[in-house]
């Protein structure tokens, strides 16, 4: 099932033609934006009831397609799996990726890819169950491990048990779904992910409440939207649409007041609020369109993350850096 | 000469060579040959020029990189210091690992069920049709995750493994058992083995020739396991026991030490053999079927028991029936083993297209090698199976 994706995905990549790609024109063209996200992690990206795509992930794809086509809704989101992301990227199947993708030199540089940006920064923690009676990882000597196939954390994981000597057994699943049912079945004694990826799964067991994430983190996890190398144009049309969202919180400007604020006499308002679009190749509403529909990268985080979810993550890292965390976009002007 | 084709006098001349349907049909072969040739020289030409311009890494540089991921099973040593390259040969062990086992276990199993569906007793027979039926109707994919779970769900926790004489464990976890240590005179245990194998053999041979002259049979079976395995036994001992065992025991999270059958592998084999096994069954009822009831007849007749006609009258032609669609049963079971990615069972698909893929991202170079890799195992599978259909094959004298 799996292998037959991969493989019209490599056909894709032998058979598209090599004319010089304008990502662009192709999403005005499509008059829809093609996103590759998750196939469904709480928080970040997954479907509710009704089939709608919401996530802080989710939100950067309606970004661009507010700032690309004006409409935040016109988007096609194509789940793909860890193992199938970045090829599915490759061969032109989808325009951009947004999907807990952590940003790695070697990722930038040899897979033809771009990040363009990073929308939430995370890092590498263990989830194991109470019953375990564990309070840190330096106690897991010996222990069988659940994990995602084809993601950093594979990587992190061998050279923290390495470094620490100790010795695991880890158990690769495909899906984040199939890692959470190993887990609690009792295949292994622990989970590791992304920090926040632990706390969206855990919410999914039976008993949330049975397991616990240590407090150690063992890895940067700078998480981004990616887009395909050797297309300026797009990539900076996507960079910018997630600078444009932490700009907007940093000035103050939300989805709630965002028509006040086209009037706004600070400068810098007034050049978040118009005059730049030309420049990206887009509307001179792009910036407004992205506040209006999808709101400010604050907003986005307390909706799909923060308080106003059930994963009730705190902003930590994610903050501004003006209020002690590490979040800071280069300004638009 | 009255063969009025034979005339010479009446052959037409020679037509010029464009006309000549020797030389144009020669013509057309080398054009499809070359529009073949040039079809995949585009395609290699196109792919590599469409990877350079986005910036892909190609090329087979990333073989000898450190991988830097460790792998649940591997037949040879293998840790995060080793290359990639490592990981291809560790997926290829594994995944001939479950099919070697498959293929043994289905094939017993569809031998059993097969012979069962033709019994004479109604409910051995229904109960072998009920198997059949409903085994081969259901989508493997959908019984491998029914065994994983089933394997998980019904077996206890670790902490709670069953064990047999504190030295074998089974749990959830997997079946623990004492792995052997061999010392250094255990080299004269193993020339005993061998022994005991060729002995054996020959004792076949004597024994065949003896029942041609005389009509005597003689116990074959029952001394060749004597020879196989008691003769070693005795050798061990006094050779003085150069054989110790590692015994796994229960340690703060997982049974340390010892072998282990992980559950992967296991719900994989039960998954892969029994659904093969329900094919295989109704090949061998086919094949049994297909040879004429004379023979059994006959064999009765002569005073063979119904075993004895089983083994020595019907199998030996049902086989020449069996065998060819037994192949393709072979060659279905080692692709489908491609599907452990799913339950986690670290299989060729799931380590090299799986992980290395990612970690390395090139998709064109790792998943060409993975074909090749299960073509090359598909044909010397149909070859070896050729050969032994050959060697089966009714032999007239």
């Amino acid at each position: 099932m799996r292998k037959s994706v991969l493989l019209g995905l490599a056909t894709a990549a032998i058979f598209s033609s090599s004319v010089q790609a304008d990502t662009l024109e192709d999403v005005k063209k499509a008059g829809v934006l093609k996103c590759g996200v998750s196939t469904g992690l709480g928080g970040f990206s997954a479907a509710d009831d009704k089939g709608n795509w919401k996530g802080l992930d989710v939100d950067v794809c309606r970004a661009v397609a507010a700032a690309v086509l004006g409409d935040a809704s016109k988007v096609k989101y194509n789940p793909l799996t860890a193992k199938e992301r970045f090829t599915a990227l490759q061969s032109g199947e989808i325009d951009m990726l947004s999907r807990n993708t952590t940003w790695t030199l070697t990722r930038d540089a040899s897979l033809g890819l771009n990040f363009a940006g990073v929308n939430y920064y995370d890092g590498q923690g263990f989830m194991v169950t109470k019953a375990l009676g564990v309070d840190s990882a330096l106690k897991l000597d010996g222990a069988a491990v659940c994990i995602q196939a084809g993601t950093t954390t594979e990587l992190n994981l061998a050279d923290y048990f390495k470094a620490n000597n100790m010795k695991y057994k880890a158990i690769t699943f495909d899906t984040s779904d199939q890692t959470i049912k190993g887990f609690e079945s009792g295949r292994c004694d622990m989970l590791t992910s992304d920090q926040s990826q632990l706390y969206s799964l855990r919410i999914k067991l039976a008993k949330p409440d049975s397991a616990i994430v240590l407090p150690e983190v063992i890895s940067k996890e700078p998480l981004g939207p990616v887009v395909r190398q050797g297309d300026d144009k797009w990539f900076n049309i996507v960079k910018w649409s997630l600078n444009a969202m932490i700009n907007a919180e940093e000035m103050g400007v939300t989805s709630k007041n965002v028509d006040e604020m086209k009037t706004s006499k600070d400068p810098a308002i007034g050049r978040l609020m118009g005059g730049q679009g030309e420049k990206l190749g887009l509307d001179d509403s792009w910036s407004y369109n992205i506040i209006k529909q999808v709101g400010n990268y604050g907003e986005s985080f307390e909706r799909n993350v923060g308080t106003g979810s059930p994963l009730k993550i705190s902003r930590g890292l994610n903050a501004l850096w003006s209020k002690g965390g590490i979040m800071y976009a280069p300004p638009i002007r | 000469m009255s063969d009025p084709r034979h005339n010479s006098t009446e052959l037409p001349s020679k037509p010029p060579i464009w006309n000549d349907p020797k030389y144009r049909a020669l013509f057309f072969q080398a054009i499809l040959i070359a529009g073949l040739a040039f079809f995949g020289y585009t395609i290699i030409q196109n792919t590599l020029s469409n990877m350079e311009a986005r910036g892909i890494s190609t090329g087979f540089a990333f073989m000898s990189e450190k991988s830097g991921f460790d792998i649940l099973q591997s037949l040879i040593p293998f840790d995060s210091d080793s290359t990639y390259g490592k990981t291809f040969i560790v997926g290829i062990l594994n995944t001939l690992l479950v099919t070697g086992l498959g293929i043994i276990f289905a094939t017993i199993l569809g031998f059993i069920i097969g012979i069962a569906r033709l019994s004479n007793n109604w409910l051995i027979s229904r109960l072998a049709a009920v198997y059949i039926e409903t085994f081969r109707n259901i989508p493997l994919l959908i019984q491998l995750f029914f065994w994983y779970f089933v394997v998980l769900k019904s077996l206890p926790q670790v902490r709670n493994s069953i064990s047999f004489f504190d030295s074998v464990f089974l749990s959830n976890r997997g079946l623990y058992i004492p792995s052997p240590i061999f010392e250094n005179g255990f080299i004269y245990t193993g020339i005993a083995i061998l022994a005991g194998i060729i002995g054996s053999l020959i004792l076949k041979k004597w024994a065949r020739k003896r029942q041609e002259k005389t009509g005597q049979t003689f116990p074959v079976f029952l001394s060749s396991l004597g020879l196989i395995i008691l003769l070693p036994i005795i050798v061990l001992f006094l050779s003085g026991n150069p054989l110790s065992w590692e015994i796994p025991k229960l340690g703060r999270f997982n049974i340390q030490g010892g072998a282990s059958l992980i559950p992967e592998l296991f719900a994989l084999l039960l998954g892969l053999s029994i659904y093969t096994a329900a094919f295989i069954a109704e090949i061998v009822r086919s094949g049994i079927t297909a040879v004429s009831h004379g023979q059994t007849e006959a064999a009765l007749s002569v005073g063979l028991t119904p075993a004895q006609t089983l083994r020595l009258v019907v199998i030996p032609q049902a086989l020449r029936v069996i065998i060819p669609p037994l192949t393709s049963q072979y060659l279905n079971l080692f692709k489908n083993s491609s599907l452990a990615t799913a339950i986690g069972y670290p299989d060729l698909v799931a380590v090299f297209m799986g992980t290395t893929l990612n970690q390395t991202g090139q998709a064109v170079e790792i998943i060409a090698m993975t074909m090749a890799v299960y073509l090359t195992v598909s044909l010397l599978i149909s070859m070896f199976m050729n050969w032994y259909n050959a060697k089966m094959s009714l032999v007239e004298r």
